[in-house]
């Protein structure tokens, strides 16, 4: 199958890659996936005081274009609020990435994974959690 | 120089030699005759070089040429020998016995055969890859009429005790047939010393053409006849109806003899070639080799490298054509039956790679090969969670996982 730039552009130079503590209270952590499926997605995002994402990092275990929605992901947290946060649509992904059907599951595994995020920071900092989508994987 | 992508799917397919290519070309142009046209020396030519191609595979084989049955491919030799021997055998029972870690070309046969009434036995596989023979006598019952065992696996390169399963096919007077296509030219494959009654193979896996296969019936002790699944002109002695594939036929042929010439060569080199390229990747943490490494074509290696993905990883070493046990791509995604019959976990199945190394692969292209994986995974590592949780003691099954 052949990849579309964009997702060979993120593989190659996989846009924040990393991890951030936590441990610390405004940082948000979701792990969705499972080893089994053969894709896992590691999301932190780090919240300030106005609820604008700082920073943000992945780790992914999983095809390219598994590492490509991650990697993009990370790319458009960064400067959104918590809650246009959420407002980041798989299909966004699916478009921007050039995504064909069968890996379409990676999109919605990012989708999980920035939802999972930010469910983390609000029950950490006394939020509600919010009601996540039954994960699709 | 190297010239890339270096190609390393030996198992998938191999490129034809030139010597091959070279024996073909006049069967396309001007010795383009009808094999079975008989009143002319169009024809006499054509069927001349078909019988020379017998006698050059039976050679490699060691069996008589009026024992091959050309045909499309080995697909087409596992489908003929299984549903021929089950509707030509139909008054002596309907019960084959086959394993698990077998082709999909005869997987899928046997579900066609128990669609249509018959009862097919699946053997698992140890950890190694090989079946268990008494379990296999055990499962012989008055109504089996055939064991299909594959000779070496296309995914690990496991070759299965053959003699041993034809010594135990031949004291019950059930027929062994098996598909051999990874290991007819690669391997000394001997059917009157194996003891083999039918055996599928291709040209492609052996430097030679694709759409052409054989599949060898023995004619004596016992004498074996398969009902034909195409009917037509009546060609190879009335088991595969169709016009010969003339070129194919004297490229298989070219091919067969040619492994028979080159085998011992060919395998001492690849052999030290895959184990050096085996040695070296073993060096990289958390790698394993799949299936037995005792017991294994010379020119395989399956390698699992754990928590990193078999599909981005294989988009990592793109400088290298090689075959993942992971199916990402699939709706499924479910990852190699095969891997799962050795009993892999997913998560390793997902992180494999198949090696497959040919007659014409270099030193060079190995050390290319070494260091290309070596730094694939190296970056695949750095950035997998699942590395990271390796690396700081958190043990991945302690963890729910999301439901999938």
């Amino acid at each position: 199958m052949a990849y579309s730039d964009k997702v060979i552009d993120h593989y190659n130079n996989p846009r924040n890659v990393g991890t951030l503590d936590k441990a610390k209270n405004n940082v948000g952590t979701g792990l969705v996936g499972a080893p089994e499926c053969g894709d896992v997605m590691r999301l932190q995002i780090e919240v300030d005081e106005n609820q604008i994402i700082t920073d943000a990092k992945f780790k992914t275990f999983g095809c390219g274009s598994a590492i490509a929605s991650s990697s993009l992901a990370t790319e458009w947290l960064k400067g959104k609020s918590v809650d246009e946060a959420l407002s980041i649509d798989n299909m966004d992904i699916v478009e921007e990435l050039a995504l064909p059907p069968v890996k379409i599951h990676c999109s919605v595994l990012a989708e999980d994974a920035i939802k999972s995020a930010i469910n983390d920071y609000r029950v950490k900092n006394g939020l509600p959690a919010l009601e996540m989508p039954k994960s699709h994987h | 120089m190297l010239t890339f992508p270096i190609y390393l799917d030996n198992n998938a397919t191999t490129p034809m030699d030139p010597r091959v290519l070279e024996a073909m070309m006049p069967y396309f142009t001007s010795k383009f005759g009808n094999a079975a046209s008989r009143n002319h020396a169009f024809g006499w030519h054509a069927e001349e070089a078909v019988d020379y191609a017998r006698e050059q595979i039976a050679a490699l084989i060691n069996c008589s040429p009026k024992e091959i049955i050309f045909t499309s491919g080995a697909t087409e030799s596992d489908n003929l020998a299984i549903k021929g021997v089950f509707e030509m055998y139909a008054s002596k029972g309907n019960h084959i016995i086959t394993a698990t870690t077998e082709h999909k070309a005869v997987l899928d046969t046997c579900k066609h055969i128990e669609k249509i009434g018959g009862k097919v036995t699946y053997l698992p596989v140890n950890a190694e890859g090989l079946i268990d023979l008494k379990q296999l006598e055990e499962s012989i019952t008055d109504k089996t009429i055939l064991i299909s065992i594959m000779y070496g696996n296309n995914e690990v390169g496991v070759i299965q005790p053959i003699r041993e399963i034809s010594a135990i096919a031949k004291k019950h007077g059930v027929l062994f047939f098996t598909d051999a296509t990874q290991a007819v030219g690669k391997i000394p494959v001997d059917v009157e010393a194996d003891g083999i009654d039918l055996m599928a193979f291709s040209g492609h896996k052996m430097y030679g053409p694709k759409g052409i296969g054989a599949l060898y019936v023995r004619r004596k002790n016992p004498r074996v006849k398969v009902t034909a699944q195409m009917d037509g002109g009546g060609h190879e002695r009335g088991m595969r109806s169709g016009t010969l594939n003339v070129t194919g036929i004297v490229g298989l042929g070219k091919a067969c003899e040619i492994c028979k010439q080159d085998m011992a060569a060919d395998t001492a080199r690849l052999s030290a070639m895959r184990d050096r390229l085996e040695r070296e990747l073993l060096t990289i943490e958390e790698s394993y080799v799949n299936g037995s490494r005792e017991h294994r074509l010379p020119h395989v290696s399956n390698i699992s490298f754990k928590y990193v993905e078999g599909e981005g990883l294989m988009m990592g070493v793109k400088d290298i054509a090689v075959s993942s046990g992971s199916a990402c791509t699939s709706a499924s995604l479910e990852p190699s039956y095969v891997l799962k019959a050795l009993g892999l976990s997913d998560d390793l199945a997902h992180s494999s790679l198949r090696f497959g190394l040919s007659r014409f692969t270099t030193e060079e292209e190995i050390d290319f090969a070494i260091n290309h994986v070596k730094e694939a995974v190296a970056k695949l590592r750095e950035m997998s969670p699942l590395w990271e949780m390796f690396k700081e003691g958190i043990d991945l099954n302690s963890i729910e996982w999301a439901e999938h």
